[in-house]
Formats: C-alpha cells, sequence, structure tokens
C-alpha cells in the first residue's frame, strides 16, 4: 500500500513537484503559500533531483524566470496567492502568447488590493477569463483536498506540454493550510536532455542541430494578419481543449430537482449542504467543476432538463454565477450565495440561503 | 464513526501540534482526518485555534459552526466556542485564566487543571498531551497505541525520545480529567 501521510495542501504542491520531475521552482512569499517555498527549502531537491528552487526578487521576476526555464522545455512552475498572481499576469500573458507549458498555482485570499490573507475565491474572473491582456486562455484545475493539490502538479505539467499552455492550480487559503491524508504517488524522473529533445524539439530553445534551423520564441507579431492568424491557432486549440479536457464530479444529481454548483473548498461544503437538505425532503445535487477552464459545461447542459433551479456558492460576491447563467440561458433559475473577505459560510448557513432562493 | 473537535486557546500552548497528534492517530487507524487552524493574525500572538474532525467515512465540510467537543483553554475560546458545542457534546477546559466558567446544562463538562499537573511533572511543554489524555479519557476515539504512532510520524527522528514524555503526560492527563456535570 502506497504511504500516507497527514499533510497541508501547500505541502502537497511541494512534495508533488519534487516526486513527478519538476526542473525547477521559482517563487515569492505570500500567505497563505508560504509552505509551498518553505517545504521545497527544507527538501532541498537540487542535492536529490537535481530540481531548482530559487526565491526570487519578487513575482514578476519569478514569472520570467518560467518564462525562460519553459522556453528551454523545462518543467518549470511557480506558486503564490492572490495579489502576487496580479503581479505575474503580465508575464502570464507573454507565457500564453508564445505558447508555452509551464504550472502556476493560485492560493487564493481576500481581495482587492493587499486585502485578507484568509481563504477567498475572489480570482475566478482572473483565472479562468485570464488577468492579463490579450485574448488568452488558461487551463485551470480546482483542488478540493490536499490529494488533489498533489494530483493536479503532475496532471497540471501533463495537460500544460499537451497544449503548449500555462496551467493553474486554483486553490485557496482551506486547500492550502488545511491537513489531511495524502497518498504519495510513484515518483518520475526528471525529464533527460534527450528526453526534451524528442518532446520539444519542434518549439524549444534548445539549441540549432543539423536537421533543423534555430527556434523562435516570442509573443510578438508586428504584421496585423500575422498576429490574427496566430490568435486563430491559439482559439482553435482553446476549442480542442473545451472538447476533450473538461472535468468534473457530481454528488447525488441522479434524481435531483436543484443542483449546487461548487468548485474548490465550496464543494465540501456543497456535499455536506446536500445532505443535510436531503435531510429536509429536498431533492438536491451537487456538481463540482474540477477544471473551470474548460469549464463542465456539456455537464451542466445535461443535468438541466430535470431541474427546478441552480445555486452557485462562491467565496466572492458572484462570479461563476454568470457562466452558470449563460448555460441555461434562461431554462432555469440560476441563484447565488457567497460569502466575501475571507469569511466562510458553514453548510446550515448555505442551506438556509437555498431555501430562501427557491421559496423567493 | 466521526468525531467533530475544536480545540482553541492561545498560540504557544500547543493546540495546533495537539490537534495534528490526534489527526495523526487517526491516520494510524486507518480514518479520514481533517486539520483546518486559524491562520490569521491570530496566530501571531493572541487566540488560535483548529478544528479536527476524525471519521470512518470521506469527510465533506472541513469548516463547521457545531462540534462534538471543545477543547478550550482560554476566556476568549470560552466565549466564542462554548455555544457552538452540539447538545449532549463534550467541552473539555482548563480552569487556569478562566474567569467565566461553562454555563450550559445540555452537554458534558469537565475540567483539566493542565497547567497545575504540567508544573507537578515540572514540564511546561507536557501541556498539550495532558489536554490531550483528559480528551482521550472521556472519548477514547484513538488508541494509546495509535496515538503514540501518530507521535513517531510527526516528530523528526531527534525528537523520537520525547516520546515516552509524551506518553506520561496523556497518561497524567486521563487520570486528572474532573467531571463537572
Amino acid at each position: 500500500m502506497a504511504e500516507k501521510v497527514l499533510m497541508k495542501g501547500n505541502e502537497a504542491i511541494a512534495y508533488a513537484a519534487i516526486n513527478c520531475g519538476c526542473d525547477g521552482y521559482f517563487g515569492y512569499p505570500i500567505t497563505p503559500q508560504s509552505e509551498v517555498m518553505e517545504t521545497l527549502m527544507k527538501e532541498k531537491p537540487w542535492e536529490t533531483t537535481g530540481m531548482v528552487v530559487l526565491q526570487a526578487e519578487s513575482e514578476t521576476s519569478s514569472i520570467n524566470m518560467v518564462y525562460g526555464g519553459a522556453c528551454c522545455g523545462k518543467k518549470v512552475m511557480t506558486s503564490s496567492s492572490s495579489p502576487g498572481i496580479s503581479l505575474m499576469c503580465e508575464g502570464l500573458s507573454y507565457l500564453a502568447g508564445a505558447e508555452l507549458p509551464c504550472l502556476v498555482v493560485n492560493v487564493m485570499r481576500g481581495g482587492p488590493g493587499l486585502g485578507t490573507i484568509q481563504p477567498s475565491q475572489g480570482d475566478y474572473y482572473q483565472a479562468t477569463k485570464a488577468g492579463g491582456h490579450g485574448d488568452y486562455r488558461m487551463i485551470v484545475l480546482a483542488p478540493a483536498s490536499a490529494q488533489d493539490m498533489y494530483d493536479f502538479v503532475d496532471l497540471g505539467f501533463e495537460l500544460a506540454f499537451k497544449y503548449r499552455i500555462p496551467a493553474m492550480i486554483l486553490g485557496d487559503g482551506v486547500i492550502g493550510q488545511m491537513m489531511e491524508k495524502v497518498e504519495i504517488r510513484p515518483a518520475k524522473a526528471r525529464r533527460t536532455e534527450e528526453e526534451i529533445r524528442a518532446l520539444c524539439d519542434s518549439w524549444a530553445t534548445i539549441g540549432k542541430p543539423a536537421h533543423r534551423g534555430g527556434n523562435t520564441i516570442t509573443s510578438l507579431a508586428l504584421e496585423a494578419d500575422v498576429q490574427e492568424r496566430h490568435n486563430i491557432h491559439l482559439q482553435k486549440k482553446y476549442a480542442e481543449i473545451e472538447a476533450n479536457e473538461a472535468r468534473y464530479s457530481t454528488y447525488k444529481t441522479e434524481d435531483a430537482e436543484h443542483l449546487i454548483v461548487a468548485f474548490g473548498c465550496m464543494s465540501r461544503i456543497g456535499e455536506a449542504v446536500v445532505d443535510y437538505a436531503r435531510e429536509q425532503g429536498y431533492k438536491v445535487g451537487l456538481l463540482r467543476p474540477i477544471t473551470l477552464f474548460p469549464y463542465p459545461t456539456a455537464a451542466v447542459e445535461a443535468l438541466i432538463p430535470q431541474l427546478k433551479s441552480i445555486m452557485s456558492v462562491e467565496l466572492n460576491a458572484g462570479q461563476m454565477v454568470s457562466d452558470l447563467k449563460v448555460i441555461a440561458n434562461g431554462r432555469v433559475p440560476v441563484n447565488f450565495y457567497g460569502r466575501q473577505g475571507g469569511m466562510i459560510p458553514d453548510p446550515e448557513e448555505v442551506f438556509e440561503a437555498f431555501v430562501k432562493s427557491i421559496n423567493k | 464513526m466521526k468525531e467533530e473537535i475544536i480545540i482553541a486557546g492561545f498560540g504557544g500552548q500547543g493546540v495546533l501540534s495537539m490537534g495534528k497528534i490526534l489527526a495523526y492517530g487517526g491516520i494510524m487507524q486507518d480514518q479520514e482526518v481533517t486539520w483546518m487552524p486559524s491562520y490569521g493574525p491570530e496566530m501571531r500572538g493572541g487566540t488560535c485555534n483548529v478544528c479536527v474532525i476524525l471519521s470512518d467515512n470521506k469527510i465533506s465540510s472541513p469548516i463547521l459552526s457545531k462540534y462534538d467537543t471543545a477543547i478550550i483553554l482560554n476566556q476568549q475560546s470560552m466565549d466564542k466556542f462554548e455555544s457552538r458545542v452540539k447538545p449532549g457534546g463534550l467541552l473539555i477546559y482548563d480552569p487556569n485564566g478562566i474567569t467565566r466558567h461553562p454555563e450550559r446544562t445540555d452537554i458534558t463538562i469537565c475540567k483539566i487543571a493542565a497547567v497545575d499537573e504540567a508544573a507537578n511533572l515540572g514540564n511546561a511543554k507536557a501541556y498539550n498531551m495532558i489536554v490531550l489524555g483528559a480528551f482521550l479519557k472521556k472519548k477514547p476515539i484513538v488508541t494509546m497505541e495509535n496515538v503514540l504512532k501518530g507521535l513517531k510520524k510527526s516528530l523528526p527522528p531527534r525528537h523520537h525520545g520525547l516520546i515516552p514524555m509524551n506518553e506520561e503526560a496523556i497518561t497524567v492527563g486521563m487520570n486528572a480529567v474532573e467531571d463537572i456535570r
């Protein structure tokens, strides 16, 4: 049996990075995710796997180090929390424009501005609609447990390289700070130079061998028609991701008349609400989007004929709810309940909001 | 079995590590566990709490408004959490520094004079293990064997020499816990 260890979600990110063959981590400390770099510094992976761990002078610097590493076909990552991710958004736009694979972890805290250090999901729009400029997308994974934090590191890298796109793990202070048992997966070695050449030869800046010219990586295209062709290519890629990579889970939706939709830590609270509501005689189910981009649109769509209402439960003023309204398109009422600024509702509070929403 | 516990006191009393040892004990007997700390400004001095859940089944919400057990180690936490023990639940507190004793009559109330017992042991650091012992006496949800196994997992090897002292402190707590009502 695989070893099960009690650890924080943030620690799980660090151990998973070492274990899945990550080549480099570049970061800058910020609560509530500082344990990611603390754990990496404690484990000293540069002495074992050769993974580089570097504290940069700022988040702007971290994301540009990620850009540099990604250009060389390396598995590189960074992590931060909301205000730090805002600083990284310029770099993320460049990474997306240059079609570079990388992993970015956002352990969200309350905003706007410096905000609070308590949990939030206020960066849903920033993550899914792109916080930086230009028409770009990232793959966004929403962990709901420490095990997800561990598993999504490897998954994030796999998807990032498959599509040459930045992948983000969009966690929050609850998932980062909570300890749960985590099953340690079999280790993957770091890719050898030969493996990187085999996988990334067509684009990575890894030298100019005899069989091809040099690779150039840029997000700049001064000719409008060139930029348009590039953007159409990006949009095709995003459509392919939407068609193939949507992930979600459901809880008691078979006979559900009302659907709660919640991601990350709120999906855990949502499950408790479903159980509580069913005890009171309401046929409620839960849909948890695991990928926020691509959104599991088809899964929501499939449930709509049986539903009398949908309620989005979020730690913000109502962001994902707008995506659900687009999907529902007036066929079923879409309600919202949320707390902000680091406040977290308990299941009974959400249940009361649910009852109010269907009786209004 | 599902037990939802809030442990609350001052930073430095070992609240978080007590919760961690309890959670590790649960893992040793193959249970699901969550350990959700307060990590806000309170960890820079002032009050501090952790919600620990041990369950035979998958745990949904790690955040709760009502608890089966509240372990209370300062007045601020008494004010905050006494009302949040489920009817029929358990409240254990250390009377040291408590100015308003618990008033509820629909829950079991016990006290553990852990500051005094730690002084008797001559080891202030044994404080949280004495409190843990008091809890395990009232609710033996984790066996001593698994607590010690959990300790071994959570302590770095250089501190394994401290395990017998911790075992002694847990036993002291088990013997010293007093029923109030």
